[in-house]
């Protein structure tokens, strides 16, 4: 096997790793931020909201992300594009590039997902525990930050992990619009200098280490949270 | 037992029909890139292939008196898919370069044409690697231009970017996401032609190198291959010598952007 390849390449690798971490966590973060509310709104919104919400995650859930992340980077990227005033603001060296629309599509993705898991926990806190905090005098956004998130999010918390596993694996995908990543750092060496299968295994390890991490930092989580069943 | 016999019989017919799909039925089979490279080869809307290079293909073939086929593979992966032997050669534009000569044998050039730098409409035509600081430049992956802007641009301060098929870099040029797009000069002014191309204008061409850029464009072969390299060979000299590639040449009104192979 020729490994003659890494020295050169060892910095653009590192660089992708970090790429590949930035977009797992960008798109994460804003991910669950917006799962929060589609799901809360399937459990207690009116019912024209929650519909909009569930169509939403049918959507999301229901085609391929490749095919999304197309749909943004060429139909919606080039759309802007045809925008004088944007192209020429300080925006459009962020518009421009495929890793903004990969986290949006990422985000966009993950929220269906995470939005179906959420309801699910909204629903999975017993309700006397809700009639509870509102008997204490809680506002209703006070039940909900105190004791309705806090207990739904640590009911889903293994669920979530595996998610974010999903999503990791899910970032090569930004390959495909120019994002150099750490799967994209190895097609590269291909291209370059046709070698194939060396780097294609090493960024796996590297993917398994990645991995890794992910389930050791949420087994840490879990334990934070005290729970009594 | 019956059941599974008749499971294994169809897996082994499942089988069976794959690898009669790929296995072909020609004498040689070349591979070209999967996306469009016009004008030199590219698929019709029926699937059928044209252009310059796929009739000098069939003109080398009655030529060599073989049955040829042309299948697409995806370039990125052209060579290590001739190593794997998916395909007896390959013909699709490939520079004769030092580097994929570690790998694979080339016959002799069949032509050759500028590597030019295209941009939008009215910007700084200065194509000089320290005028490029901070520009983005794109090219297609595992092409001789990539290995250009590799070389000569990035280390003047410039990014690259590279994409598995030429329309797909000069998409992004269009939508402004590059700042300049580096090609072989015929296909660029063929999509210069097009309504996607009327946003941009050919800045100029690069200065020549030929460690990076190569002599030309020629059959990429099996290192092991010589009689059929020897044969490629002979073809490409008898149809020199016959002027098919001028006709070829003219047939697509290429004149005076090709350098074809010498005559005698």
């Amino acid at each position: 096997m020729d490994w003659s390849w890494l020295p050169k390449y060892l910095p653009m690798l590192i660089q992708g790793v970090s790429i590949t971490i930035q977009l797992l966590v960008s798109s994460m973060v804003l991910g669950l931020l917006l799962a929060i509310p589609i799901g809360l709104v399937q459990v207690t919104g009116p019912k024209w909201l929650a519909a909009i919400a569930r169509g939403y995650c049918t959507v999301m859930r229901g085609t391929p992300l490749l095919i999304q992340l197309y749909l943004f980077y060429y139909g919606v990227g080039s759309i802007l594009a045809t925008v004088p005033e944007l192209r020429q603001s300080f925006l459009w060296p962020i518009l421009r590039e495929g890793y903004f629309y990969a986290v949006l599509a990422f985000a966009l993705n993950e929220a269906g997902y995470a939005g179906e898991i959420m309801r699910g926990a909204f629903l999975s806190v017993p309700k006397g525990e809700l009639e509870a905090a509102r008997s204490f005098g809680m506002s209703p956004w006070q039940v909900l930050r105190r004791v309705w998130l806090p207990r739904a999010v640590r009911n889903v918390l293994p669920t979530l992990g595996g998610e974010t596993i999903l999503t990791l694996k899910s970032t090569p995908l930004a390959a495909l619009v120019t994002v150099v990543d750490l799967f994209g750092a190895a097609d590269r060496v291909r291209q370059e200098t046709y070698i194939i299968y060396p780097p294609l295994l090493l960024v796996m390890v590297i993917y398994m280490i990645l991995t890794f991490i992910i389930t050791r930092i949420f087994a840490a989580v879990e334990k934070q949270i005290p729970v009594r069943r | 037992m019956k059941i599974k016999n008749l499971l294994l019989a169809a897996t082994a017919a499942l089988m069976l029909g794959a690898a009669g799909a790929t296995s072909a039925k020609a004498d040689l089979v070349f591979a070209t890139d999967a996306a469009p490279y016009p004008p030199f080869t590219s698929q019709n809307a029926a699937g059928e292939w044209e252009g310059w290079e796929y009739d000098i293909l069939q003109a080398l073939c009655a030529e060599m008196n073989e049955k040829c086929t042309l299948i697409p593979i995806a370039w990125d992966g052209i060579i290590p898919a001739l190593l794997e032997k998916k395909m007896d050669g390959i013909f699709g534009s490939m520079s004769i370069t030092p580097e994929r000569m570690k790998q694979i044998n080339f016959s002799d050039m069949y032509y050759n044409s500028a590597s030019v730098i295209i941009g939008p409409k009215g910007g700084d035509h200065n194509i000089a690697p320290e005028a490029l600081k901070g520009k983005t430049i794109g090219a297609q992956a595992s092409t001789t231009h990539a290995n250009y802007v590799e070389k000569y641009f990035v280390p003047a301060g410039a990014t690259s970017k590279t994409y598995k098929g030429q329309d797909e870099a000069n998409a992004d040029l269009a939508a402004g996401r590059l700042d300049l797009v580096q090609a072989d000069g015929v296909t660029l002014g063929s999509f210069l032609a097009s309504a996607d191309g009327a946003c941009c204008e050919v800045y100029g061409a690069v200065p020549v190198d030929v460690e990076v850029l190569g002599p030309g464009v020629g059959v990429g072969l099996r290192k092991e291959d010589t009689a059929l390299r020897d044969k490629i060979n002979a073809a490409i000299k008898s149809l020199a010598n016959k002027g098919v590639f001028e006709e070829m040449t003219k047939k697509y009104k290429l004149d005076g952007l090709l350098t074809l192979p010498p005559k005698g």
